[in-house]
Formats: structure tokens, C-alpha cells, sequence
């Protein structure tokens, strides 16, 4: 734990995007968590994506639960907008911001704990509705901040700190998101930015429910021999389905690729991600065998890691929902209240 | 890469970029942490130890610390190190309790040195309280060389010379003052076990332009005219005064001349501005006295009237590359100025010269005039005789002077031992930690974002009405401290245990200035390519760790590490320490200064 702020001062070629903004830029509060926490390499993950994309800070609304996790918001993105809910309710504050503004980048920010224990309706409804969001789920296999204790998505059989042995069933949240209809399901490491920093771009592009579990080691809690969520464990049992490259307008990058190597899929705003694919039976863009293909691997005691699924033209919440592109706060006071003659004819619609 | 040895001490002592470039290795940031904590009595002495004339060089110093200043790659501007120097001096109690005694028993071995400059004075105050019997020769009235002779009063008081030439003349070393030595060989034949020569590069170069032998009343060579100045010989100058040449010489002329009488004092310079030798410090100081510079102009010839000066001719020059691309000064062509005035200074370098030293005792000369040294122990040709300060390689300055007699000495001592100079001893180093808990340390890491201080100045008005006034007026206490915090401590090291290193990337992601990689090994150019920043300061080193559970490598690129200590705090398992590295330079055997 820092006290001191980080120093101003930085590297005299530290490079300015579009916006004349500098990475440092995209900072936060310096952290209290523990020193060596997986949330922190996060933080930096996604302060580097937000960078990378040139994304106004003040156009991102980053929303979060409780847990050390849903601590990092304060860390990354001073200024952006945030809120912190209660535990497990980050889905269904962010939906509501969401339905009011659509303009903003919502980005929501959750644990193992939050996500997959208090808060698995939450989780699994906002998926399955289709909110255009990011949603990381900071997964180290614990309560960090209760002091660590099992959570739900604790393999069973891994070891505690203390020695306890989880005899329960974990819940795979890539597994669940895929199955509820996430249009976007990735898996990465904390340990590894080259793969995530992609990964949180491409989440942030998608026009829908973009879903990463990110296993992130609690240094306190869960970083020990017989623990599956440690650093030595991820990386001893990571498998790496593809790397991802995203490419926006101006910057493209020719690079060759071995026929059949390199997919490139268009989004529908012209962003292309281009799949190196690292396992040629992975088929990212067919929902059935990427999760046929989870269970077998998982089946093998792999952690299977990249871009798992995606829908390169998904509808959203709104789309369904057939509401106004304005954002609330910008109609004015006829549109909001439209009067009792409208609400009138409203009611009769339902008689 | 190869991997960083830390067995040596090369690689932190490089990192501590001022105390590298200082010729006698000065600890600055452990004396900057010591005026911080308002220990200003042990901050001197840290700098007594190092170069004997802490008060003069606070005042004076070249400072080849302060470009290579870490903070000035950083931020804008290095540390304002020389003047905190002077602040540890003016501050100081008094300090003569914490000198060396004169030693309690001779060693039997007698030194003469020749030349009463700030080189001889170092090898006199490291060896005398050793037990040398150390003769001190110059033909001044007062030991101090070209510190007490040409360095103006407004520059440097004269008490600030007394005292600490006072120091070292306290250890007990013997003096013959006004008396010119005339012959090396005499002095051997005395019977002295070593020699050491420190008569610096007395003389003045001349110009010999038509008009200089017509003239010749009104013309004088500035080093010549400074010492007349400084004994008070001359009081007086034209009103009208041109100075020639670009050095701190020429900037020492006119400053002394704005305060003699000379109301158009101009400065007239062959080469550009930028490539002038004098500082740029001292440059500004003069312009601001209201003493114009010219550059780019070529003396012509000097014109007179009836015997007396009239003025300067000048011919415009700019620079071209010749056919092999070397670059030339030569005529635009543009019409000669004439500069009228009624004194000239003719400050255009300085030279070295011997006529006192036989050719047939053994001691060589080189073709530069320069006697033929080992550059390490400063031993001639003649083993008995060694050479430091402007008589070694020719004129540099003060801290450079010191350094030499301390080298001098240490060769000295070795040779009356009978033992190789050759074989120097190491420096005293150490390494400590500076944990204290898990984020606090024992120096102060907050980074101060405060820009360099000015130190404040007396009025031109004022300053200008009296050549003994001094001008600067040096820090106050609260700027002093200000100041000091602009100090990175780039002493306390960040020290990599790789064993420990579980590879979480938290030193990587925290670092303000991106200084730390994991990555995959490579020849030096290329993984300089592939940091998270790119290391193009080829001049700072990588500190390369290996011995990863992933077979990477932690590279950490020293060039801008601001010492924060960050890394160390955000290392879950103790990987990263921060650790304070003080390096001595070797002095002779028995500490001269041990009761320090
Ligand atoms: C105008 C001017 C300004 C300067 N300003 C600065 C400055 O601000 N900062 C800085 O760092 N440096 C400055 N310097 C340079 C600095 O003064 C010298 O580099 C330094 O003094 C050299 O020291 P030294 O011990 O080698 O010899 P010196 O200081 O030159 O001392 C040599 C002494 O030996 C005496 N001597 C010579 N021959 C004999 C002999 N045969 N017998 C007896 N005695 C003899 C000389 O009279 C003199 O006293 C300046 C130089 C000049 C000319
Ligand atoms: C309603 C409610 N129930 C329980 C808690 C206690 N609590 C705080 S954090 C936490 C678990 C957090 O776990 P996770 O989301 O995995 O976050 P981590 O600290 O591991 O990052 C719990 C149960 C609470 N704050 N609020
Ligand atoms: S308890 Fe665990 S999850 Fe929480 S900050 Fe510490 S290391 Fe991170
Ligand atoms: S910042 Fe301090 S320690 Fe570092 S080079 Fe400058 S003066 Fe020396
Ligand atoms: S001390 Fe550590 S964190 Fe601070 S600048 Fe240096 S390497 Fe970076
Ligand atoms: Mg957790």
C-alpha cells in the first residue's frame, strides 16, 4: 500500500494519442490494494486499452460492486464518471445508466465474489438483455477483501491459504456468459498484457454485451501451491486459443499471415479484429463449438484464454427495446412529461 | 544482455549522475539530504572530504554536476547543486573541531609542492595529517593560486579564501611564500622524498595584430590585469573598454571592468555564442550587467593616435563547412567594424610554461609543452615527480585541480611506501538498505515537482559601485530547502532480487517513468527497440536481472528513474529494495580525515 501519490513527472517521450492526451493521463488515485495484486495490472490494462483508443475519459461511465475489484475504478480513469453500488447490483445500476445515456462507454467492473456469488442474477441478466457494456469480472477465486475466503468460481479440489479444500462445484462465468448470449466472451490473465490490453479494446468497440473473465491473482489470499488461481498456476495451464490485434481506421497494420492462420473479422463501425489463431479446431465466431470446445479443454486442465466467441453484428438493449437515441438528458421537458393526454393514450394501448 | 554485475561498483556509481561527473566524485545527493535536514555543519564536511574547498567551489565551481543532472532530463532544469554547496558553507557552525589534528608524529618523509593553487593544497591536506612534513612553495605574498589572483572579489570574498586555504595551512603544512621557485633541480637537491608540481598555466596568450606594439599602454593580457586588479595595482579603466574573447576570462574582465570606470564595456567574440567557452551562467550575469556580446567577429588590428589606443578593427566571419566538411570561420565579405574604445583586454586563452624546470634531469616534455605524464598516478618521467591541476594537461578549473591532488597524493604516498602507484586502491563503497516499513523509507521519495530556484542577486546599481561587493547572495534558508527537495536522491538505488520476483507486473505498471521491462532476452540495440519506453539515451545503462521462473528478463532503463521508490513499495514479495550507495574515492592509506 503507496501513501504517497504517484510522481507528476514522466518519461520525456511519453507519446500523446488524438486528443493530446498521455496514458498518464487516463490514470486514477494511486491504489490501496495490496501491493502485487492481480486487479492492479488491471487497472493499468485498461487505462493502456483507453489510451490506445483515444476514448474521451469523460465520455466513460465505469460502475462497480464491492470487493477489492470493484475498488479499482478509483484507480484508473480519474475523469470518468463512476459509481460504486451496492454488492452484486453493479448490472443493474449500469443497465439503468445505460437506458437513460446511451452516449457514454459503460464499463462495468466486478469480482469473482460480486459477480458470480450475491450478484449471479444480476450477471446473468444483464447479459442475456444485451446491455452495450464491457463487463470484467476481476477473478481470483476468493474474497480478497473479506480475507479470503472461497467464492463461487474456486475450483474444486484448490487449496485455501490456510488448507481448507473447496469440495464445491466451480461456476464458469465464460461458460454462462456464452450460454445466456453474450455477443462478446473473452477470457485473459492479469499476468499478460499483450493479450488483454487487445481484449479490453475490442470489448470497449463492441456495440453490445462484451464479456472478459480475467483471473487475477490475489497476492493475500490465493497465490500459493494448490491454489488454481495463483500466478504459477495460470501460467503453467494457460492456453492461449488466439491473439487478437485490433485495428482501427488509420492504423492499419500489413502484416502476412500463413493462409488460415489470421482471421479478420469487420465490426459493424469499421474496426477490424484480426484473429491469429494459436488453435486451428477454435472457430471463434460459431457459438455451439466455442463452447463445446470450453468443455473439452477445461475437460483437459487447460485454461483456455483469447477471444473465445463473438458476433461481429449484434443488436443491443436498445435495439429490442426500440428506445430514443436522445439520452434523457438532453430532451427537453415536453418530450419527458409528455402530458397527461399522452399517458392517457399509453394507458389505453394496455386496456 | 549481459547480466548487471553488482559486484563492482560501476554500474550505481554511473547511476548517481552528478557524483560521476564530478572530478573528485563529490557525494552530492547524500549533502543535498543533509542541507534538507538542516544538518548544514556534516553537509559541509561530506564535501570537505571530497574537494577541500567547499565555500570556493559553492561560489566558483564549474559544475560539470549540474549538466549531467538526471533532474535535467526529467524535468527542465538540474538541481541547483553548486549553490547548495555555498549554502552548506555560509550555514555551517564552526567546523575546526572536526578537522583532522595535525598529525602527533612525523613520518620521517618530506613533500614539497610547488605552487600554492587548490591542486597542491589537496595533496598537502591529504597527506600532511598523515605525518608528511609538506612544504607549500609559491611566489605570492598567500597561498590560493589563481583562486586568490584571478577569480574577482565580486565572485568570491577574500574571507571565504582565507578560511579555507586557512584549513589546510592548520594541518600543520609549512609554507614559502614569495619566493619564485627558479629551478626544479634545487628544490630536489633539498633532499625531499616527492615533488609535486602545481603551478598552473600562468601565462596569458598575447595578440599580435598591427597596432599591438603602438598601442601597447592601453592593451593588457586579462589574466595579467585580473591579478593587478585583485592586489589592488589597478584601480581604474577607460571608459570606454573592449574585451576580446569568449572565455570565463573575458567574462571576469568585463564584469571587473563594469566596476572600474568602464560605463561601454563590449564583449567581442570570433566564434558564435553557443560555442563560447565561457559558462552559460556567467554569460548571462554579464549581459545582465548590461555588457553586450558580439560574436562571429575577427580582430583585425588595433588603430591608434599619437601613441594612444583609438579602437579595435574587426572583420565579420560566419561559419562554413570546408571541402572535408570541417567547420571554418570565414569572411562574409561585409564591411570591417570599427569599435572605438580606450582599453583593450586581450583574454583569448591561457598557456603553460615551464622555464624553471631543467630539460636535463630526466623529466620529459611532450611536443604540446606539457610534461610527459601517466594519466592515472600523474607520475613524470622523473618518478619522484608528479603533477596535478593546469601544469598537468593544461587550464580546466578548481574541481579539477582538487581532483588531481588527490589522485597525486594517493601516488604519493604509494610511491614513498615503496609501492606501485600503479596499483590504486579502491574506492570505499557501501550499499544499505533504506526500508523502514512498507512505505517508508529512510529518505524522503516524494517527488517535488518545484522548478529550479534563482539564486537572488544584488542590484546591478549596487553590485556595479564596488568591486568588492559580492553580487550573489545566496540561497535563503527556506529557498534552500525548496531546492533540495528537487533532488531525486538518485543514490538510493533500485536494488532487483530476481529470485524473488514472482513476475505480477506491479513495478512495471506503477513506474511514473516506464523504466521497467519484462521481457524476453536480446542483444543490447535491439532490445533497446522493445521497452515500454524507448531507451535512447545510449549514455545510461540497462540493468539487466535474470533468473525468472518465465526465462525473461527484467530490464530496467536507468536513464530517467526518478528514484521514487514506488517499485520498492508496489513489490509484494520484497523484490525491489531501495538502497543508498555511498562511494569515497581511495584516499591515502590512513583516512586523511578520519576523525570527520
Ligand atoms: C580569470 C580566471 C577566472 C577563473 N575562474 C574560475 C572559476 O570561476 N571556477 C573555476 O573552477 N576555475 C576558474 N579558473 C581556473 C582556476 O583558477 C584554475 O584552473 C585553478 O586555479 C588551477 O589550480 P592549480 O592548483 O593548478 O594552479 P593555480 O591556481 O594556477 O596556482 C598555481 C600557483 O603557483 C604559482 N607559481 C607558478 N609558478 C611558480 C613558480 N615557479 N614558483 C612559485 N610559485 C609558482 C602561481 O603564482 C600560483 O599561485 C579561472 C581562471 C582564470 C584565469
Ligand atoms: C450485501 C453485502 N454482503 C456481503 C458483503 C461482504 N463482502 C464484501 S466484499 C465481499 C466479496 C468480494 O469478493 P469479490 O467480488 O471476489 O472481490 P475481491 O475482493 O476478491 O476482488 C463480500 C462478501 C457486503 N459488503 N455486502
Ligand atoms: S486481498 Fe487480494 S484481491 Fe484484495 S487487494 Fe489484496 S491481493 Fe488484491
Ligand atoms: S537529481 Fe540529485 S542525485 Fe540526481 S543527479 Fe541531480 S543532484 Fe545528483
Ligand atoms: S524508483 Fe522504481 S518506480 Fe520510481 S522511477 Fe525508478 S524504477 Fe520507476
Ligand atoms: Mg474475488
Amino acid at each position: 500500500m503507496t501513501f504517497l501519490p504517484k510522481p507528476k513527472l514522466h518519461h520525456p517521450l511519453l507519446a500523446t494519442n488524438a486528443l493530446g492526451l498521455t496514458r498518464r493521463d487516463y490514470e486514477g488515485a494511486i491504489s490501496t490494494l495490496c501491493a502485487g495484486c492481480g486487479h492492479d495490472s488491471i487497472s493499468a490494462a485498461i487505462v493502456q486499452a483507453c489510451f490506445e483508443l483515444e476514448l474521451p475519459p469523460h465520455r466513460i461511465a465505469k460502475l462497480s460492486g464491492i470487493g477489492c475489484s470493484s475498488k479499482t475504478p478509483t484507480y484508473f480513469l480519474g475523469a470518468a464518471h463512476g459509481f460504486n453500488s451496492v454488492h452484486g447490483r453493479m448490472p443493474s445500476v449500469l443497465t439503468g445508466a445505460n437506458l437513460a445515456n446511451r452516449d457514454l462507454v459503460y464499463l462495468g467492473v466486478s469480482g469473482d465474489g460480486d459477480s458470480a456469488s450475491i450478484g449471479l442474477g444480476q450477471f446473468a441478466h444483464s447479459i442475456r438483455r444485451g446491455v452495450n457494456m464491457t463487463y470484467i469480472v476481476e477473478n481470483n477465486g476468493v474474497y480478497g477483501l473479506t480475507k479470503g475466503q472461497f467464492s463461487a468460481t474456486s475450483d474444486k479440489g484448490s487449496k485455501a491459504k490456510k488448507g481448507t479444500i473447496n469440495t464445491d462445484e466451480p461456476i464458469d462465468l465464460v461458460a454462462m456468459a456464452l450460454q445466456l448470449g453474450a455477443t462478446f466472451v473473452g477470457r485473459s490473465f492479469s499476468g499478460d498484457k499483450t493479450q488483454l490490453v487487445p481484449l479490453i479494446k475490442a470489448a470497449l468497440l463492441h456495440p453490445s454485451a462484451a464479456f472478459i473473465d480475467c483471473i487475477s491473482p490475489c497476492v493475500a489470499f490465493n497465490n500459493h501451491e494448490g491454489s488454481t488461481k495463483s500466478f504459477d498456476f495460470v501460467r503453467a495451464h494457460n492456453e492461449a486459443v488466439n491473439r487478437l490485434d485490433v485495428i482501427v481506421g488509420r492504423d492499419r497494420i500489413e502484416a502476412e499471415y500463413e493462409p488460415g492462420t489470421a482471421v479478420d473479422v469487420t465490426q459493424h463501425d469499421g474496426t477490424v479484429l484480426r484473429l491469429r489463431k494459436l488453435h486451428p479446431e477454435h472457430d471463434p465466431t460459431d457459438r455451439v463449438s466455442a463452447m463445446n470446445y470450453l468443455q473439452e479443454r477445461k475437460a483437459a486442465g487447460e485454461i483456455v484464454t483469447g477471444l473465445i466467441f463473438l458476433d461481429p453484428d449484434p443488436a443491443d438493449l436498445h435495439d429490442h427495446l426500440g428506445t430514443s437515441a436522445d439520452p434523457l438528458n438532453a430532451m427537453g421537458d415536453a418530450d419527458l412529461c409528455p402530458g397527461a393526454a399522452m399517458l392517457e393514450r399509453v394507458n389505453a394501448a394496455y386496456r | 544482455m549481459k547480466v548487471t554485475e553488482l559486484r563492482s561498483p560501476d554500474h550505481f556509481h554511473k547511476v548517481v549522475d552528478c557524483q560521476h561527473a564530478c572530478p573528485a566524485h563529490t557525494p552530492v545527493p547524500e549533502y543535498i539530504r543533509l542541507i534538507a535536514a538542516g544538518r548544514y555543519t556534516d553537509a559541509y564536511m561530506v564535501n570537505w572530504r571530497s574537494n577541500v574547498f567547499p565555500g570556493i567551489l559553492g561560489r566558483t565551481c564549474d559544475r560539470p554536476c549540474e549538466p549531467a543532472c538526471r533532474r535535467g532530463r526529467v524535468e527542465e532544469e538540474p538541481v541547483a547543486i553548486c549553490r547548495l554547496k555555498r549554502v552548506a558553507a555560509d550555514h555551517k557552525d564552526d567546523i575546526r573541531g572536526r578537522l583532522p589534528p595535525p598529525a602527533e608524529q612525523r613520518n620521517g618523509r618530506r613533500i614539497a609542492c610547488i605552487g600554492g593553487g587548490p591542486a597542491s593544497l589537496t595533496v598537502a591536506r591529504d597527506l600532511a595529517p598523515l605525518g608528511y612534513e609538506v612544504v607549500v612553495f609559491d611566489d605570492n605574498a598567500k597561498a590560493g593560486g589563481m583562486i586568490r589572483t584571478q577569480i574577482p572579489r565580486f565572485r568570491l570574498p577574500e574571507e571565504v579564501i582565507d578560511e579555507e586555504v586557512g584549513y589546510v595551512l592548520g594541518l600543520g603544512v609549512a609554507t614559502r611564500l614569495n619566493r619564485r621557485v627558479d629551478s626544479l633541480k634545487a628544490v630536489l637537491d633539498e633532499g625531499f622524498d616527492a615533488v609535486f608540481v602545481g603551478t598552473g598555466a600562468p601565462r596569458g596568450r598575447d595578440l599580435d595584430i598591427p597596432g599591438r606594439q603602438e598601442a601597447a599602454a592601453n592593451i593588457h593580457i586579462g589574466i595579467e590585469w585580473l591579478s593587478s586588479v585583485s592586489f589592488g595595482h589597478i584601480k581604474r579603466v577607460g571608459r570606454r573598454v573592449v574585451v576580446l574573447g569568449g572565455g570565463n576570462t573575458a567574462m571576469d574582465c568585463c564584469r571587473s571592468a563594469r566596476r572600474l570606470g568602464g560605463e561601454e564595456v563590449t564583449v567581442v567574440v570570433r566564434s558564435g555564442f553557443d560555442e563560447m567557452k565561457a559558462s552559460p551562467w556567467e554569460k548571462e550575469d554579464a549581459m545582465h550587467e548590461g555588457i553586450p556580446i558580439l560574436n562571429f567577429m575577427v580582430p583585425k588590428a588595433f588603430t591608434h593616435e599619437g601613441g594612444k589606443l583609438t579602437g579595435v578593427v574587426f572583420e565579420k566571419v560566419a561559419p562554413q563547412r570546408d571541402a572535408e566538411g570541417r567547420r571554418q570561420l570565414l569572411p562574409t565579405g561585409e564591411a570591417d567594424v570599427h569599435i572605438p574604445c580606450d582599453d583593450v583586454l586581450v583574454a583569448i586563452g591561457q598557456e603553460n610554461a615551464f622555464p624553471w624546470i631543467e630539460r636535463d634531469i630526466g623529466l620529459e616534455f611532450g611536443r604540446n609543452g606539457l610534461p610527459k605524464l601517466d594519466a592515472t598516478t600523474h607520475q613524470s618521467t622523473l618518478p619522484r615527480v608528479f603533477f596535478g591541476g593546469d601544469a598537468a594537461f593544461g587550464p580546466k578549473n578548481i574541481i579539477w585541480a582538487v581532483a588531481h591532488g588527490h589522485e597525486a597524493a594517493v601516488s604519493i604516498d604509494l610511491f614513498c611506501r615503496g609501492e606501485d602507484p600503479r596499483l590504486r586502491p579502491p574506492p570505499e563503497t557501501s550499499l544499505v538498505s533504506q526500508k523502514m516499513g512498507i512505505h517508508e523509507w529512510s529518505y524522503d521519495n516524494d517527488v517535488s515537482i518545484d522548478l529550479r530556484f534563482k539564486v537572488p542577486m544584488r542590484a546591478p546599481e549596487v553590485a556595479l559601485k564596488d568591486i568588492h561587493t559580492e553580487v550573489e547572495l545566496g540561497f535563503s534558508l527556506d529557498t534552500a530547502l525548496r531546492e533540495a527537495e528537487r533532488c531525486l536522491n538518485c543514490d538510493v538505488q533500485t536494488v532487483f532480487a530476481p529470485k524473488l520476483c514472482i513476475e505480477c507486473d506491479a513495478c512495471a505498471d506503477i513506474c511514473p517513468v516506464d523504466c521497467i521491462t519484462f521481457t524476453e532476452d536480446g542483444e543490447e540495440a535491439e532490445l533497446r527497440t522493445r521497452l515500454r519506453a524507448p531507451a535512447i539515451n545510449k549514455q545510461q545503462d540497462l540493468y539487466i536481472g535474470e533468473g525468472l521462473k518465465t526465462g525473461r528478463v527484467m530490464v530496467k532503463d536507468e536513464d530517467v528513474c526518478l528514484h521514487c521508490g514506488m517499485c520498492a513499495e508496489r513489490c509484494p514479495t520484497g523484490a525491489w529494495d531501495m538502497q543508498k550507495f555511498l562511494l569515497e574515492t581511495a584516499k591515502p592509506r590512513a583516512h586523511a580525515c578520519s576523525r570527520v
